[in-house]
């Protein structure tokens, strides 16, 4: 079998505070595959935000192992392997949706027109076509987070790393957002990382789910989810859908006991 | 302009309050005057007349009151003298002219503007020096704010003394004054700029493996563009201050400073305000340009109107 797109071993990362040192992630083993669909849920403080932080480079682990597309996570950061979208949109003010996008291709050195291509071309898949020379506070919170995304997706990356992009939205605009982040992932064959505290996106969005518990941050339960691909809305109120919903419940639950 | 009518209404407030002043303040001159003159006084002396506040005297004497306004060397001059003052000095003199106001304030102003753009380079070169280098951090700002504990009055003479003494004069001493002024809201609001894109920007920089040129250029030197121009404001008003205070003490022979001095020295009160009003108009001008230059950055940089 191929080599796994991330893969962690023994993953541990231990923050020194002033009240003592603060396990984050503890002994965490994980393997995501190409094209997999991989949610990360827990409450606050187990560590989700932390791994996914790790296997980006922005954090570097005080032990164990973690591999991405086979590097080490700096030597991945530094190929641009990844796109990240953070929890805010957090466009610059000063530049406009295009400009925003534009961002990544000017730091990575793309040519002038392969740069408006791309722009056009990303701005189509979040469906904001046509926005290209607003600027961010003209649109909507959910229009920002998808412009942020198209930033993410603009130089084509084979990973996308999500730190709970749609939390700060409403549940109608979450909805539909899901809904289009499932179609850009089928359309761009892409690996997802996804951060998440809610139940019902974790199970409707992913093709593995990992349930995370804090105190120390480790990983309780993975679940492969044997929900198709192609997911209507409405197969929220499947027996299957719901079957994987308490499963993940109960490991947070679990979780929390122990905790 | 909804801000003009509560503008007006304070300054004509202010207008009304200084001419009333001008009568209690100038009582005693104008009574002096007035007795050489002919008029009958009560009291009858000088001596005497001390004895009261100028409100009184005034009052016991209206006759005075509408000569208080007209004095050719007043306490306090009135509005309407200091208005006339200004405008043969700006208006009716020729520029060539050493009494023209213009041209003493393009002495000031060229030094006030050279100072400006020294102070402005070196406030961002420090502040970009203190957020990139921790010696510099570490380093620079203390002495910064101390060096704005020094009263440039104290300072200025020593500046203008010593480069004269190295064959330095005219207008870079005064412009270094100014520089001395100006750099320091520039260091305060740049650091505090540069520093201002969140935690969250600066990771996105790193996601793309952006250098820090990059972060510098797309990303900390945009986002600190509000806090540029709101220092600038408070620069250049310290840059015409730091000008102005450079042409005291060697008593300039040109300049608004050397205007006041001239005024002060030979008992011309009106020469010392109209200097001090066409400074003070000097610094609202550049401010407002300024803001001016400020508003249309801006919204190009889609921030708005800030």
């Amino acid at each position: 079998m191929a080599q796994p797109t991330i893969r962690a071993t023994g993953l541990n990362l231990t923050f020194q505070t002033n009240d003592g040192p603060v396990h984050a992630l503890k002994d965490v083993n994980l393997d995501v595959n190409k094209g997999d669909f991989v949610s990360f849920i827990g409450p606050s403080g187990c560590g989700k935000t932390t791994f996914l932080r790790c296997i980006a480079g922005l954090e570097t682990p005080t032990g164990g192992e973690i591999n991405v597309n086979g590097m080490t996570p700096d030597e991945a950061r530094r190929a641009r392997a990844y796109g990240y979208v953070f929890q805010a949109a957090g466009l610059y003010p000063w530049r406009t949706i295009g400009g925003n996008i534009r961002l990544p291709l000017e730091i990575m050195g793309f040519d002038k027109a392969e740069q408006a291509d791309r722009v056009k071309c990303v701005l189509e898949l979040v469906d904001l076509a046509g926005f290209e020379k607003k600027f961010p506070w003209q649109l909507s919170g959910g229009m920002q987070q998808r412009a942020s995304i198209a930033r993410a997706l603009a130089f084509d990356a084979d990973i996308l790393l999500m730190d709970e992009p749609f939390g700060a939205l409403d549940e109608i605009v979450r909805d539909h957002l899901n809904e289009q982040l499932l179609q850009l992932w089928a359309r761009t064959e892409k690996t997802i990382a996804f951060v998440t505290h809610s139940i019902p996106e974790a199970v409707y969005l992913s093709t593995k789910i990992v349930v995370m518990s804090p105190r120390p941050g480790r990983i309780s339960d993975v679940i492969d989810s044997p929900l198709p691909r192609e997911r209507p809305l409405d197969i929220r109120d499947s027996p299957e859908f719901i079957e994987i919903a308490h499963r993940v419940r109960d490991g947070l639950r679990a979780g929390h006991v122990d905790g | 302009m909804r801000s003009i009518v509560p503008i007006l209404t304070v300054v004509a407030a202010i207008l009304l309050f200084w001419a009333l002043c001008v009568i209690p303040m100038n009582a005693h001159l104008t009574a002096d005057q007035a007795q050489r003159d002919g008029m009958i006084l009560s009291p009858d002396t000088p001596a005497a007349r001390q004895d009261y506040s100028g409100l009184v005297l005034a009052l016991k004497n209206p006759a005075i009151i509408p000569l208080t306004y007209t004095l050719e060397r007043p306490r306090l001059p009135s509005p309407h003298q200091v208005a006339v003052e200004l405008y043969d000095t700006v208006i009716d003199k020729k520029i060539t002219s050493k009494r023209s106001l213009v041209y003493h304030g393009w002495v000031t102003l060229s030094a006030t503007l050279l100072g400006f753009a020294m102070g402005t380079g070196l406030g961002i070169l420090l502040a970009v020096g203190i957020v990139y280098n921790r010696t510099m951090d570490k380093s620079v700002m203390p002495w910064a704010i101390t060096s704005q504990t020094i009263p440039i009055l104290a300072l200025a003479p020593m500046i203008i003394v010593i480069l004269g003494s190295i064959g330095v004069q005219g207008l870079l001493p005064k412009a270094i004054i100014s520089a001395y002024l100006s750099f320091f809201p520039v260091v305060v609001g740049m650091v505090k700029g540069l520093r201002s894109p969140d935690a969250m920007q600066l990771d996105l920089m790193r996601t793309y493996n952006a250098s820090n040129s990059e972060g510098f250029w797309k990303l900390r030197l945009p986002a600190s563009m509000p806090y540029l121009f709101a220092s600038l404001k408070i620069g250049v008003s310290a840059s015409l201050v730091g000008a102005i205070v450079g042409e005291l003490p060697t008593g300039a022979r040109a300049g608004f400073g050397a205007r006041m001095l001239v005024g002060d020295q030979y008992g011309q009160p009106l020469v010392t305000w109209a200097a001090l009003f066409a400074a003070a108009i000097t610094a609202a001008a550049l401010v407002a340009i300024l803001s001016l230059v400020e508003r249309q950055t801006l919204r190009r940089m889609g921030m708005g109107a800030v």
